[in-house]
């Protein structure tokens, strides 16, 4: 394995006195794509926020062991600042009710650049990267609203690398998309991990099997406690996992 | 089988009959609400009707721009009090908007987080909360008590603009609040964790995204202040005094368009001016519940498309 982005060490989560995940240790790679797979309310998205810090929004969240972003904790980055680092995709696209342009470049005039210029090159740059150019290069005065929701979800995608993060959170990022916008956000991710660290949550086995490099997944017995059963590279969770559950999961015995 | 096929028959049949039955029973109630939907609007066109053709025949350009001559003729115009209710308006809202706006932000966007760290402040929200709740139900004139108690006499404000903008504003406060906490509960908190994501601080997330989608509601919150100032008369009663010509300062009295009103109606024989002075406050309302429409219509637009 490469050198790696994220950590965690002994990492638990509570909600009040639920414990949602457990003891987590994990090291997700550099630059490449991490699926994070499991039955529903294993604690894999509320893992996910764990990487900006999102977690902190809700209330009555403690945790225990560590985060490591670059090795360094992120309990002691400002986590505004983490959030410009570490982007996030959410399942429901979600852009502002403002212009495709002013949606793209919200991210840098928040982090306070205001040259139109530079806003202009980013705007473009992020929507190509974004592979959204093409759509809506003739009308970015239009509203994010109005675009389709897959064309929205890259929309979201371009929103989030124009604060240039090194890693990307995506929660189910196809969740609410048909086929072929699926299989556009999935070429995407595939495109991007060249340049980026993301880690995926997703409920569908073939998508994991599809996009990731690496798969982890999780595993929540009577306890409703998440817990980390097994990480590998994708192929070996696929075709050769260690543990008995990962395996029951893989070929759909249950979830 | 022959018995189970006959069975059904006679069920078919008694669904029939009760389906007509209840047909019929339908056809009455509906033109029941039929009737007392156009009872309800004939009384508003009445009301609204006999008003604005009564009040007609006073309008004329001079009614509109001369000032009442004072006294108990009821002679003259309505110039000086449409003024009086311009600057009244303008002044009440200039107090209560940032105020109201202010609390509503607080009590939606930060009183949560805030409660979550000590029990104290948990109590002293939910106080305020019924606060606000209570003084939308309290009537007009006890805004107008507190408000001479307090603004005229205490601290010496006399019957005053001044006076009648801190009462007015005490009395719309509510609506603003109310109406500025409905808009931004509407607004999806998607929003708020796309803007957060993005490594904008609470206070960009605030002003950038959250308010700008809220302002639709906030701006109707304002335009039914407006309307409540325009057309209250007890509160201004005991605060604007009832001077017939021009405030030149906020220390100065003057009287609304709907005190004026008041003042024809009850103390003087000209009845005629009181409709022609009914017929300007109803278009004035007419006209505020149009934009109010125009306005909301806009907000919902927006609510929809989000999804």
């Amino acid at each position: 394995m490469n050198n790696s982005k994220l950590e965690t060490i002994n990492y638990s989560l509570y909600y009040g006195n639920y414990r949602a995940l457990k003891e987590i240790n994990i090291k997700i790679p550099e630059n490449k794509v991490t699926a994070l797979i499991g039955p529903s309310g294993c604690g894999k998205s509320t893992f996910l926020r764990s990487f900006n810090r999102m977690n902190d929004l809700i209330a009555g969240v403690r945790t225990e062991g560590k985060v490591l972003i670059d090795g360094e904790d992120i309990l002691k980055t400002d986590p505004v600042a983490l959030r410009q680092n570490v982007g996030m995709v959410f399942q429901k696209p979600n852009p502002f009710p403002k212009s495709i342009f002013d949606n793209v470049a919200y991210g840098p005039r928040v982090t306070g650049l205001k040259d139109r210029q530079k806003l202009e090159e980013i705007v473009e740059r992020s929507l190509r990267s974004a592979a959204l150019w093409d759509e809506v290069k003739d009308n970015l005065g239009k509203s994010g609203l109005d675009l389709s929701g897959g064309q929205q979800q890259r929309l979201c995608i371009a929103r989030a690398l124009a604060v240039e993060p090194t890693v990307i959170l995506m929660d189910e990022p196809a969740a609410s998309l048909d086929p072929i916008a699926t299989l556009k956000i999935e070429e995407l991710i595939h495109e991007l991990s060249v340049n980026y660290t993301i880690v995926i949550v997703t409920h569908n086995m073939q998508q994991a099997g599809r996009v990731s490099d690496y798969t982890a997944f999780f595993y929540t017995d009577e306890t409703r406690t998440g817990q980390l059963v097994e990480f590998d590279d994708t192929k070996t969770i696929f075709t050769n996992p260690h543990d008995r559950r990962t395996e029951d999961y893989i070929t759909g015995r249950f979830g | 089988m022959e018995n189970r096929t006959s069975e059904i028959a006679l069920i078919h049949k008694a669904q029939a009959q009760n389906l007509k039955k209840e047909k019929t029973r339908q056809d009455f109630w509906v033109a029941v609400m039929w009737l007392f939907g156009l009872i309800t609007v004939s009384i508003l066109v009445l009301v609204v009707g006999y008003i604005l053709l009564e009040g007609v025949k006073a309008i004329n350009w001079e009614f509109l721009t001369t000032s009442p001559k004072g006294g108990l003729s009821g002679e003259g115009g309505i110039s000086t009090t449409i003024g009086t209710t311009f600057y009244l308006v303008s002044l009440t809202l200039l107090v209560a908007t940032p105020l109201g706006v202010g609390a509503a932000i607080f009590l939606i966007e930060y009183a949560g987080e805030q409660s979550l760290s000590s029990k104290f402040l948990r109590s002293l929200i939910g106080v305020a909360n019924f606060a606000v709740e209570t003084l939308a139900g309290i009537p007009s004139i006890i805004f107008g008590l507190f408000g001479y108690a307090l603004f005229v006499s205490t601290l010496k404000l006399g019957f005053s603009l001044l006076s009648a903008a801190l009462a007015g504003a005490c009395l719309v406060l509510p609506t603003i609040i109310r109406t500025t906490e409905e808009a931004l509960l509407t607004v999806p908190d998607d929003y708020r964790r796309g803007s957060l994501a993005l490594g904008a601080t609470k206070w960009q997330t605030l002003y950038k995204v959250v308010l700008p989608a809220s302002t639709p509601g906030i701006i109707t919150g304002i335009i039914l202040s407006v309307g409540r100032v325009i057309s209250e008369t007890a509160i201004f009663y005991v605060t604007l005094g009832g001077s017939y010509r021009m405030p030149t300062s906020v220390l100065d009295g003057g009287r609304t368009l709907a005190l004026h009103l008041y003042y024809l109606a009850m103390d003087t024989r000209a009845f005629d001016k009181a409709m022609g002075t009914g017929a300007v406050l109803v278009v004035m309302i007419i006209l505020i519940n149009l934009l109010i429409d125009l306005v909301s219509r806009k907000l919902t637009t927006g609510v929809r498309k989000v999804r």
